[in-house]
């Protein structure tokens, strides 16, 4: 069965980055495809490579990224959401002009439609969040 | 259906709204701070007596246990682990997280 999920929390906010990972790694493990992984508001948090937590913490965006290179998922930040709280790619540096990128491995900004098009593809959206 | 609450019902009014709003027969899944609805002897533990004569309710094993409240939980609410919480999805049509 194809899963789409979607995160609206940050990382090391409360436990709903963290259950959303754990669910997308045993439907992994049960054998399902999981067609999408979308980061909406504080979610989009999770995507930046520059977080250091202490090294006997969970580090929750290497967690991500290392899922998805197991798996090739798809992990996508909402392009407004990451614009408001400075979660910035390649392209978003350029065009807005700022001086750095930070987007973690594996992770892509894109759009809302992405969210509508995991919903209409997969056969279950989870939403995990506050 | 199945429907998820994630929050402490002495803090937020969700699993109230998943109570009222939920119809008989669906499936509701208490996880994260939501399992403190699970455990008996609490404000809320005759509403959850009360919908389970209707209603399936489970609680996510991992999040009851990190809360030490294993041996505080309800009669006939199922505990389940995260590979379960995906059967749980997978065997209902829809789930409906109430945030």
């Amino acid at each position: 069965m194809k899963f789409s999920i979607q995160v609206n929390e940050g990382p090391y906010q409360h436990q709903s980055s963290d259950t959303a990972y754990q669910f997308t790694k045993a439907a992994l493990e049960a054998g399902h495809e999981i067609f999408r992984v979308f980061f909406y508001h504080d979610g989009v948090n999770n995507g930046t490579r520059l977080t250091t937590p202490p090294q006997d913490d969970r580090n929750i965006v290497n967690r991500w990224s290392e899922l998805a290179a197991e798996h090739e998922l798809d992990l996508v930040v909402c392009v407004a959401a990451a614009q408001r709280r400075g979660i910035v790619d390649e392209g978003e540096m350029q065009r807005n002009g700022k001086d750095a990128e930070n987007i973690a491995p594996g992770f892509r900004i894109s759009g809302l439609g992405q969210l509508i098009e995991a919903g209409i593809q997969a056969d279950r959206l989870v939403v995990f969040g506050d | 259906m199945l429907h998820t609450v994630n929050k402490s019902p002495f803090e937020k009014d969700s699993l109230a709204a998943c109570l009222r709003m939920s119809k008989d027969g669906c499936a509701i899944l208490l996880i994260e701070d939501a399992v403190y609805a699970a455990t008996d002897g609490t404000a809320v533990s005759d509403q959850i007596k009360e919908a389970m004569k209707t209603k399936s309710v489970y609680a996510l094993k991992p999040d009851v246990d990190a809360r030490g409240m294993s041996g505080k939980v309800i009669d006939g609410i199922e505990l389940i682990d995260y590979a379960g919480f995906v059967s749980l999805v997978a065997d209902q049509n829809s789930t409906q997280s109430w945030l």
